[in-house]
């Protein structure tokens, strides 16, 4: 019962939720859309904590999703045992970059003065959340090992089965509760996803590398 | 042949007396809000001096505008290729810190404070935190040279300058001054545009006004670093770039902007200029000593029939094109070649021009000592006894020619002499007359000169053409169905985040 509400209700909802409200507000409150960027009032601790926290969830997040569309070459590259180590080696190294880093991004939010002004409760949340979600994930990496194989033949089933709409929560049932958390906290970052300033991700402007120089609007060729 | 049309404008430096009430009017109407309130879209700064923000001219440290690579234009910011790796922080970003904390003081203490033995004191408190604040800069903290030489020091453009020349520019026997009234240049080849990650920047077509759509900028803040000018503002409240929007719901029914309204000085003209957008390119891979040359080549004559067949092809309606004809602008930049861009070596094609500031020009100097002039021959001295270095002018308007800048110069003393001949007649109408002749100018052009410079009405200094937006948006919807929806801007408070 609970295990279908964590694991089968929740990460509905959340998708669900992330999915619609990120729609409804891109198209009814387009000015909400932004980074909210505050380099402007501090730059100096943002250059380490935003540059590490990017790159390094960056390359952890495209290994999630690489072995979530291709578990099997997952599994072939990890036949052998030193190019497993290498995998898990740079796995573990790029989260231990995004902890750093999000530990420098909330370290600032609450020490600079002029941060604090533009800081909101649901950016609190947040970073708590990304900081839970990177810690747990480094946690699960040092004390169950080898999770690149085991991510390929329980955990991206799983995640399919949900796609699918044919849930199977069994996969995941029989993992260790710090690993379930794991999961629970990355849905809980996809139900924040559309409330709060990390819709930014969702308008990464690589429209750039294949726009025009320069934009020139006329009237009488449409409104915009 | 691309022929568009652009709202241009001339700040006549001549006339400025610094007064700063453009930049009031601007901030009056459009900045007075949270967020906004560091921002000056218009400031006057003194020259020499760092401005505002600080050192803006430094673009090794803010890499602003355009310069060629490979034979190929390209932002100075970042290369197409290497884009994206800056977006999470923006090594050139000016930082609040290189404007100034705006601040306020808080008056209710003097009517709330308990009673005490001394008077009580409306301490200042910044207009971020709401805090104390211990003020340390202002938007023009080096106003008339104050705080020299620590800030006109550091002025870029400086290093134009022989150490003998900025020495004498620092005593205070021989210093010299002008103010330099700065807004959004709305370019013909806009680097905030080209730099913008979401294309929220765009440059209208009827009238080349450069605006930013406010719910499609993400606030990458990309726009603010490639501004050469830095007039491209973070707005740190509701975390999207704001800018100078040449008061457009004025200029579309034939108004001056506010700044241009309020000028104490009326050194400001409005007027339309056509423009070859084709040649910008090319012009903009030109080395930067024929840059103000071809920056005036883009510029199209209003009177050649090729040039209105295009522009007609392009939309531009005849009420547009009459009014190019009769553009002041026009006049001063490509008839008289009085007017000059801001830093051409920018390449961004600036729609702003300056006429140069004559006076105090002229002084006569022995043995390093500075000499009050005692007789007309003496004022109108010849321009190498200027006080302001050729030099410093050429680095602000001629790319570091000093040849465009000596020919505005050169005229403008001339017609000053001839005046003086004309009107006084303690000048020899002979040597006056040489004088022109010299400075590529006969008594008719010298008089036009005059009298756009002195006797200039409104009518003269503003022609603008009132838009016909209103037509075009008709053929395209129902203006009914806009009914009640009118005006400019969306109608949601510009609130930060969800």
């Amino acid at each position: 019962m609970l295990t279908n509400f964590l694991f089968v209700g929740f990460p509905y909802v959340a998708l669900v939720l992330a999915i619609v409200v990120s729609i409804l507000r891109f198209t009814w409150r387009p000015f909400s859309y932004s980074s909210l960027s505050s380099q402007f009032l501090e730059t100096e601790s943002l250059f380490w904590g935003s540059s590490l926290w990017h790159w390094g969830i960056l390359w952890v997040l495209s290994g999630h999703l690489f072995a979530f569309f291709l578990p099997e070459a997952i599994l072939a590259w990890n036949a052998r045992p030193l190019r497993l180590y290498l995998l898990e080696l740079t796995g573990l190294s790029m989260a231990l970059l995004a902890l750093v880093g999000v530990v420098a991004l909330i370290v600032r939010r609450f020490t600079d003065r002029r941060v604090k002004v533009v800081t909101s409760p649901l950016d609190v949340v947040l970073l708590a959340v990304l900081l839970y979600q990177v810690a747990s994930g480094i946690d699960v990496a040092i004390r169950y090992r080898w999770g690149s194989a085991w991510f390929s033949t329980n955990a991206a089933p799983y995640l399919w089965s949900l796609l699918k709409l044919a849930p199977r929560p069994e996969l995941i049932a029989p993992l260790p509760w710090m690993v379930k958390l794991h999961f629970l906290s990355g849905f809980l970052v996809i139900l924040l996803l559309p409330f709060t300033r990390l819709v930014h991700f969702l308008v990464v402007p690589i429209f750039y590398y294949w726009r025009r120089p320069q934009v020139v609007i006329w009237n009488r060729k449409g409104l915009r | 042949m691309d022929i568009r049309s652009q709202v241009a404008m001339v700040f006549h430096l001549d006339k400025c007396i610094g007064c700063h009430t453009c930049s009031i009017a601007c901030k009056n109407v459009w900045t007075d809000r949270k967020g906004a309130d560091y921002m000056w879209w218009n400031n006057v700064e003194t020259k020499p001096g760092t401005g505002y923000p600080t050192q803006w001219e430094n673009q090794e440290e803010y890499k602003g505008g355009w310069m060629v690579k490979d034979g190929k234009l390209q932002l100075r910011l970042t290369s197409k290729g290497k884009f994206l790796q800056k977006i999470f922080h923006q090594p050139s970003l000016p930082t609040m810190d290189e404007y100034y904390e705006p601040w306020t003081y808080r008056y209710e203490d003097l009517f709330n404070g308990p009673e005490q033995d001394d008077q009580p004191t409306a301490i200042p408190v910044s207009k971020v935190t709401g805090q104390y604040i211990d003020i340390e800069a202002g938007p023009n903290w080096d106003d008339d040279l104050g705080g020299s030489p620590l800030y006109a020091r550091n002025d870029v453009n400086l290093s134009a300058l022989s150490e003998e020349q900025r020495l004498q520019l620092l005593s205070i026997e021989t210093l010299v001054m002008f103010y330099l009234p700065r807004i959004c240049n709305h370019c013909a080849n806009p680097a905030c545009v080209a730099a913008c990650p979401s294309g929220a920047i765009y440059k209208r077509g009827e009238d080349g006004i450069v605006l930013i759509n406010q719910n499609v900028c993400r606030g990458w803040r990309y726009c603010v670093s490639a501004c050469p000018y830095k007039k491209v503002f973070y707005n740190w409240s509701t975390g999207k770039s704001e800018k100078c929007l040449l008061c457009y719901p004025r200029v579309e029914t034939g108004q001056a902007p506010a700044c241009f309204h309020s000028c104490v000085g009326r050194i400001r003209y409005m007027g339309v200029l056509l423009y070859d957008a084709d040649k910008i390119e090319a012009a903009g891979l030109k080395p930067d000593a024929e840059l103000v040359t071809a920056h005036r080549d883009l510029l199209a004559d209003p009177n050649d029939p090729a040039v209105i067949e295009s522009a007609r092809k392009n939309g531009v309606t005849e009420q547009v094109l009459q009014s190019a004809r009769k553009s002041p602008v026009y006049r001063f930049v490509k008839d008289w070649g009085l007017a000059l861009a801001p830093h051409p070596e920018y390449r961004t094609f600036p729609s702003l021009f300056y006429v140069p500031a004559l006076g105090p020009v002229t002084y006569s100097m022995e043995n390093g000592v500075a000499l009050n002039p005692t007789s007309t021959e003496e004022i109108f001295a010849p321009l190498e006894q200027a006080r302001l270095p050729m030099s410093y002018l050429a680095s602000l308007f001629g790319a570091g020619q000093e040849a465009p800048v000596r020919y505005a110069m050169k005229k403008m003393l001339a017609i000053r002499t001839w005046k003086r001949a004309t009107e006084v007649g303690d000048v020899d109408l002979k040597v006056a007359l040489a004088g022109l002749r010299e400075a590529d100018c006969d008594p008719e052009q010298a008089e036009a000169i005059y009298r756009l410079t002195s006797l200039c009405s409104f009518e003269d200094r503003f022609v603008i053409p009132a838009s016909h937006r209103e037509q075009a948006v008709e053929v395209l919807t129902n203006p009914l169905e806009r009914k009640g929806a009118a005006g400019f801007g969306f109608r949601e408070a510009p609130q930060r985040g969800f």
